[in-house]
Formats: C-alpha cells, structure tokens, sequence
C-alpha cells in the first residue's frame, strides 16, 4: 500500500482527525492545571476513567460515555477534597491514582474480558477508532476549546488568585468545578488517541514547551495549542510511514515527538532566562561619590560587554565591574 | 452614609474566637491604617470586611448594604498579602493587572476601550508602563506588589483594602507605593490598609485603628509606629499603665517562654 493509498483510507482519515482536535483541546485545559501547579491532575483522572471504561466493558454501555461520567465524578472528588483543603491536593490526586486503576483491572476481571481489550483504552488505538466515536471525539474536544478559550479571562484570574478573584465577584467554587469538569472530559477525549495513561502527557507535555519561551499567560496557552496539534498529527503521520518496517503505535509517537519537543525547547529556556537575568536592570541608585575607572577599552553597541540599564544611563559589566559612560571616560558603579 | 459599617462583629476560626466585639465606621474618603502586632487580628478582620470570612456574629454594611446582600464588587479594590510563589504559568504584568477589569466585563465580551485605558492607567500610576510586557515572576518583590495594586486599581474601585501593602517592601519602592496611595486619596478613594509599620506611609494615614488580641484597643488620630507595641495600649485601665508596665504583669501578645529553673520575676 503506498502512503497515498494509506492517507485516504477512512480509518486513517477518521484518526487524522481525531489526533488534530484531541491536540488542540488538550493543552488548553493543560494550561489552566499548571497554572495551578495541579499538573498530575490529567494522570489523576486518566487513571479513575479506567474504572470507568471498565464499568462500560462490564455493563454494555459505550466505554466512551461511562469514561467521561466516571472521570467527572473524580474531578469533582478532586475539587471538594482541595476546596476542604485538609488534605493535600497531591494526596487527593494520589488516592485516586490507586483507587481508579485498581477499580478498572478488578472490574475488567469480574466481567471476564480479557486484559487486551483495557489495553486499547490504557495506551490509545486511535486506528480503530469508528464514526460514532470520532464525533463524539470532535464534539467534546470543541467544547473544550470553546470554553478554555472563551472563558480565559476568568479562569486566568481565578487560578491566579482566588482570593482577589472572590472579592471580585467572580464565583469562584464555579470556575473552578468548570476547570475540573473540562479536565475529565479532556481525558476521556484523549482516551482513544494516546490512551488512559499517556493523557497527561498530552495536557502538560506542550504547556510545559512553550512556557520556556513566552512570557505571558495567552502566548503560552496558543503557543501550547499549536505544539499540542503538531505532535499529535505529527505522530501518527511518523507513525503510519514507520508502520512500512515495524510495528509503531501511534499513541507513545504522539507522546515522545512531544516530549522531544520539550528537550529541543529548554536549552532554549535556560538560556533565554539567563540573558534576561544578566540584562536585568541594576535597581540600586547611582552612587553620589565619583570613581573614575582607570581603562582603554571603549564601550558601545556590540562591543562585547552585556550593557545593563542603570537609572538614567548604561552600565557595561567588565570582569565583574560595572562601566557608567561619563563624559570621555567611564565611572565605576 | 458610611461606606464601611461594622456592629458587634465577631469572627470565630474553626469554632475559636478570634475577632471579638468589633465596633467601626469609615467614612468617605477616609484613610484608615489598622494596625497592630502579628495575630493581633487586623488581616483577619480585612478578610471580613472583604467577605473572605464569614461574621460568627453582627453585621457590616458596604456603602449601605449588608455584606451578604453585596453585589456591586467593582467599587472594592482589594490588595491581598502578596504571596511568594508565582503560579505555574508566565502571566505579564498587564495580564495580571487585566484581571482586575473583571468586576466591571460581562462574560465572552473582549476588552473595550475604556478597559484598555483603565488597565494602562492603572500600570503607568505605579510605574510600570515600561515594564507590562514582562513576566511577573521576573520583577522584584516591591515591583510585585505595585502590581497588585495596579489590578485593583483597573477595576475604578471607590473604596480600597490593602493587606500589609509595605511588607517586605524596600524604601523606593515604598515611596512609589505612597505616592500611587497619595493619587488615589486624591481622587476621593476611601482607604484601609493593614500595615506592621507605617513607614513613608504616615504621611497619608488620618486614623490609626490599632487591635490586639482580637479587639479594637486605640482608635483615632494616627500614633507613632513604636507606640503601637506599647503593652499599655488599650488596657481598660489606662491610668494605671506606668504601674503596671512596672511590674511587667503586662501581657504580650505572644506567651512568654520560660526555662522551668528561671523563677518568677
């Protein structure tokens, strides 16, 4: 089969466009779970829906759907155990972990499926993936696209500081079960595409790439997205040409070509952070006694020397000096 | 009308009292510094007044309104503690100061012009026009906090709560906090701030509300920061306070640690 054949067969193209949306919906729910420092929370869920996709295998329902009423009830847990905030909210995401996965291996077991048929929903067949589900897929991830995207300005402020967002007037509690609720439908979205147990990674994995190189919060979420769709529809391209000579799933493709982005993008980071820090301008007023630097060396635009702004004028730092311009000489800072 | 009314107001911590018969009124335009030792109950009872706390008994009325019936949040501007940690996303200085326009958006509506002017304001008046494009976590703590108050400020409160504005603050940046403090009481702002100290800020402060130990204990014209921590403060008994003080029965805010050889004094 050549690549031509292979792109324009439906289940290929259903998979397409499951992986575009899924990477576009996932680091925007992603941005707000960082910005909460709850960046687990995906991994969190993504292991209570396997109780959920179990109880479908059990009970006949579609997997899909008892997935997303599962992962929301978790999200939920989540949200009222950290509201009561006697317990830490890596505890509560602990707690679920073993909870979700242990429920999920039990009941496929007492419904004697076989272990292979969980497999498919813990690491992604998105290959497989039929008509019904790519809808339901497109749906939920506009969804959350929509409401990440439309209600930023006050999901920004309320994971910001939810103290100032209460006195605001925002509801608080509200957004932040809307934060919650948009997470467990996320996972269960990214289910079929890079599976239970690599959802995460798909939340944070982009997130965590472009904030090495943004400075504001609407950069890193549109920078994430973009990142988010390229390695999804990215991986299962690599995926489907290195299918030729070997057996490559897609979901661990889209997982790694993400992560390889991050490596790729944080000597980037650090090393734009450590411009910034060796720019940054000297706070500390300009000092009334007059030291003139004895030294030949002259001073300007590209010579050499990091210039740091310093009150009204320049400093050019010099084997651990700092060179004020003043007049035909330079003035020691 | 008061814009800050506050009868018989209580505030209990998990069933301990905390806050006890507290007893105010601010009137327009005032500039109120509460003051007081660490755990007297000042930043508490801002986190009443701000509705952060619930009352475990009495009442307080906002511009006229009781608290719990309070809905027109865009004429508080509130300043909370500044917290150490940034969150786990970059937010610019102009994202975050955004975020106090919202008492005055509606949802899914963007910026209009009068917001992108309020919000520029609010940055250029604590001086930080050339710094808005920068990630917060990149300035300095003082920097830090005049960015929480240009975020109240976006919002054209009309009354404002700082808690401990100052802290950890060095002296410039104080004085640029002052002087954005100085504007807004210009502007007829009604101001309550918490504070350890006053620093430059005495200049401004009209009336000192001084608590300790969950009480009003001084209230009226402002009172050097030293004698704040006098221990005869607010004693029922003010006349007595050389005698007492004497005797060092006076009691602290903090319990007094002692080794069990060391005898009483």
């Amino acid at each position: 089969m050549t690549p031509v054949e292979l792109f324009s067969e439906p289940f290929m193209q259903r998979a397409l466009l499951a992986a575009l949306f899924t990477g576009l919906a996932a680091p925007v729910i992603g941005t707000y779970l960082v910005q909460r420092r709850l960046a687990l929370m995906g991994d969190g869920l993504g292991h209570v829906a396997v109780t959920g996709v179990a109880v479908g295998l059990l009970t006949g329902y579609s997997p899909t759907w008892t997935a997303v009423v599962v992962a929301i009830l978790g999200a939920i847990a989540i949200e009222v155990v950290r509201e009561r905030g006697n317990t830490n909210g890596d505890v509560a995401l602990a707690l679920l972990f073993y909870g979700g996965l242990a429920g999920g291996v039990l009941l496929t077991g007492l419904g004697g499926r076989r272990a292979a048929e969980l497999q498919q929903y813990l690491f992604g067949s998105i290959t497989t993936i039929s008509d019904g589900d790519v809808v339901v897929t497109l749906v939920l991830a506009a969804l959350v696209v929509v409401v990440g995207v439309g209600l930023s300005p006050q999901l920004f402020a309320v994971a910001q500081d939810p103290e100032f967002a209460r006195v605001a007037g925002l509801r608080v509690r509200f957004y932040n079960l809307v934060v919650a609720v948009l997470a467990a439908v996320t996972v269960t979205v990214a289910m079929r595409t890079v599976g239970l147990l690599l959802v995460s990674a798909l939340m944070v994995v982009p997130v965590a790439t472009s904030q090495q190189l943004t400075r504001s919060f609407r950069a890193t979420l549109v920078a994430a997205m973009v990142l988010g769709t390229l390695a999804s529809v990215g991986g299962l391209v690599i995926s489907a040409f290195a299918s030729y000579q070997a057996t490559v799933a897609p979901g661990p493709t889209i997982v790694l070509l993400s992560l390889a982005g991050f490596v790729v993008t944080w000597p980037v980071g650090v090393w734009l952070r450590h411009r910034a820090r060796l720019r940054r301008p000297f706070a500390d007023e300009a000092p009334d006694e007059h030291t003139v630097s004895d030294h030949d060396h002259d001073h300007g635009p590209g010579c050499g020397h990091v210039a740091v702004p310093h009150d009204d004028h320049v400093d050019y730092v010099h084997d651990g000096h700092r060179h004020a311009p003043h007049g035909t000489h330079y003035d020691e800072h | 009308m008061p814009v800050i009314e506050v009868r018989d107001g209580a505030v209990a911590l998990s069933g301990r009292p905390v806050l006890r018969g507290i007893d105010l009124r601010v009137e327009r335009g005032e500039f109120v510094a509460l003051m007081g030792a660490n755990g007297s109950g000042k930043s508490t009872l801002v986190r009443a007044l701000t509705g952060l706390r619930p009352l475990s008994r009495g009442g307080i009325t906002l511009f006229g309104t009781p608290l719990e019936d309070f809905h027109e949040w865009h004429r508080i501007g509130f300043v909370p503690q500044r917290s150490g940690a940034a969150s786990g996303v970059p937010a610019s200085v102009r994202e975050v100061v955004s975020s106090g326009r919202l008492t005055r958006r509606r949802l899914l509506r963007p910026l209009g012009a009068a917001d992108r002017r309020a919000i520029d304001d609010a940055i250029e008046l604590v001086g930080l026009g050339a710094r808005a494009r920068d990630g917060v976590s990149t300035l300095s703590g003082g920097q830090q906090q005049r960015v929480l108050i240009a975020r109240a400020l976006a919002g054209d409160p009309e009354l404002f709560f700082l808690d401990e504005p100052t802290a950890g603050v060095d002296l410039p940046n104080q004085k640029v906090l002052t002087d954005a403090l100085a504007a807004l009481k210009e502007r007829g702002a009604s101001i309550v701030l918490v504070a350890h100290e006053l620093g430059p800020l005495a200049t401004l402060v009209e009336r000192a509300v001084v608590m300790r130990d969950g009480r009003v204990a001084y209230d009226g014209p402002p009172i050097p920061d030293h004698v704040v921590h006098e221990p005869w403060l607010g004693e029922a008994h003010g006349h007595h306070h050389h005698a007492r003080h004497e005797s060092s029965y006076a009691r602290d805010h903090a319990p007094h640690v002692r080794s069990p050889l060391e005898g009483r004094p």
